[in-house]
């Protein structure tokens, strides 16, 4: 009798990793929750975006985004449909498609299993999982972390020495 | 404080362990040249670090959440595959020299892993030259060499399990070992660098620490 509307899912927390959606017939879908406030916003893998994306809510890109994207204390979410050519600013990334540009989160960057990265990750966090694709830089200096003394185990290793041909220790 | 000590205290600074996702098959073999690498790397503020080989969760953690470093990883064994199966193998020695465009002596530390056995010859000279130029001065570059002839087509990924272990995670490869390459002829590729450390361990890979003078 009822027929449940496929844009309206059970409440849920932050898109972690979203199956593949398909486009929707607006370029942008909210999936109303009941209530909740909390929305995710869905842009379907039809959808191309040329331009700067700005946005104060989490957002799952299918779709394909040249430009820059800026969620600064939210989640984005790159779906495996995903094709970004951006600069990309948020809170936390998680790439299960492809991105080629650079990726600044505050929080924690994400690529899952056949994500791909080409680009340089500022990121406190950064995980990598098997199977997914990176080049580019890591860069995970933490503010106010203790940086490393100067040379403080500079005693420790050999100096360099001449070439010694043919010599091997045996471990 | 020790290395060991200096790597605990990062550890907890961190809060988190850098694991692998290990899978039972994956052998762990002993390492002697890696605490060496590490050492001569804490030795410089905010250290940066070129790995040639694929990109492993578990050492990007390693490296940039316990010993801070800012890490470029450039996988030059997928390039090598794609050459192979596209039929390019001439266009290597210039594809590798071209590839990384950072300025003269970027990175503090080099890890080669084993890539220098699955080169022709003109393409690992062509290698070797790039890599002395982007080595900073008391710069470390850690290479891995194969001391028997290998018929496997398979490359390895090495995954740090501490500052004395590696899990080698084989896979496929588009071709195999070219050559094992005799010690002179290993050192005669870098000409600018000196032999820091040397060791040949039970399973009969030579870890091989070369320095560059400051």
């Amino acid at each position: 009798m009822w027929k449940r509307d496929e844009a309206v899912r059970p409440a849920s927390g932050p898109p972690q990793a979203p199956a593949p959606t398909p486009a929707g017939p607006s370029p942008v879908r909210q999936e109303a929750t009941h209530g909740m406030e909390r929305e995710i916003v869905n842009i379907g893998k039809s959808i191309v975006i040329k331009g700067e994306l700005n946005g104060s809510e989490d957002l799952t890109i299918e779709g394909q985004v040249e430009g820059t994207i800026q969620l600064r204390d939210h989640v984005l979410t790159i779906g495996p449909n995903g094709r970004i050519k951006a600069q990309v600013f948020a809170k936390s990334v998680v790439v299960l498609g492809e991105v080629t540009g650079n990726v600044t989160a505050t929080d924690k960057v994400d690529i899952r299993d056949n994500g791909s990265v080409d680009g340089d990750l500022v990121s406190p966090r950064v995980a990598i999982a098997e199977g997914a694709h990176f080049r580019g830089s890591v860069d995970m200096q933490r503010k106010g972390a203790a940086q490393p003394a100067a040379k403080p185990v500079a005693a420790q290793t050999n100096p360099p020495q001449p070439p010694v041909p043919q010599v091997a220790q045996r471990a | 404080m020790s290395l060991l000590d200096r790597l605990a205290t990062r550890r907890n600074e961190a809060g988190t362990e850098a694991t692998s996702p290990s899978t039972p098959e994956d052998p762990v073999f002993a390492t002697k040249a890696l605490r060496k690498f590490l050492a001569s790397l804490l030795s410089h503020e905010a250290p940066s670090l070129l790995d040639l080989g694929p990109v492993v969760g578990a050492n990007v953690t390693f490296f940039g959440e316990q010993l801070g470093c800012k890490i470029f990883v450039e996988d030059f064994f997928a390039a090598l595959d794609r050459h192979v199966q596209g039929g390019k193998l001439e266009e290597l020695p210039e594809f590798l020299t071209k590839r990384l465009s950072q300025p003269d002596g970027t990175f503090d530390g080099i890890l080669c892993w084993d890539l220098f056995d699955y080169l022709d010859r003109a393409s690992a000279q062509a290698l070797a030259t790039e890599l002395m130029r982007l080595l900073a001065p008391d710069g470390a570059l850690l290479g891995f060499f194969g001391n028997t002839q290998s018929h496997e087509v398979r490359y390895t990924k090495y995954i740090i399990v501490d500052e004395v272990n590696l899990r080698y995670r084989r896979y496929p490869a588009a071709r195999g070992r070219q050559v094992t390459l005799l010690n002179r002829d290993i050192i005669r590729l870098f000409p600018s660098l000196r032999v820091s450390d040397s060791f040949l361990l039970q399973n009969n890979t030579r870890e091989i620490l070369f320095r560059k003078l400051a």
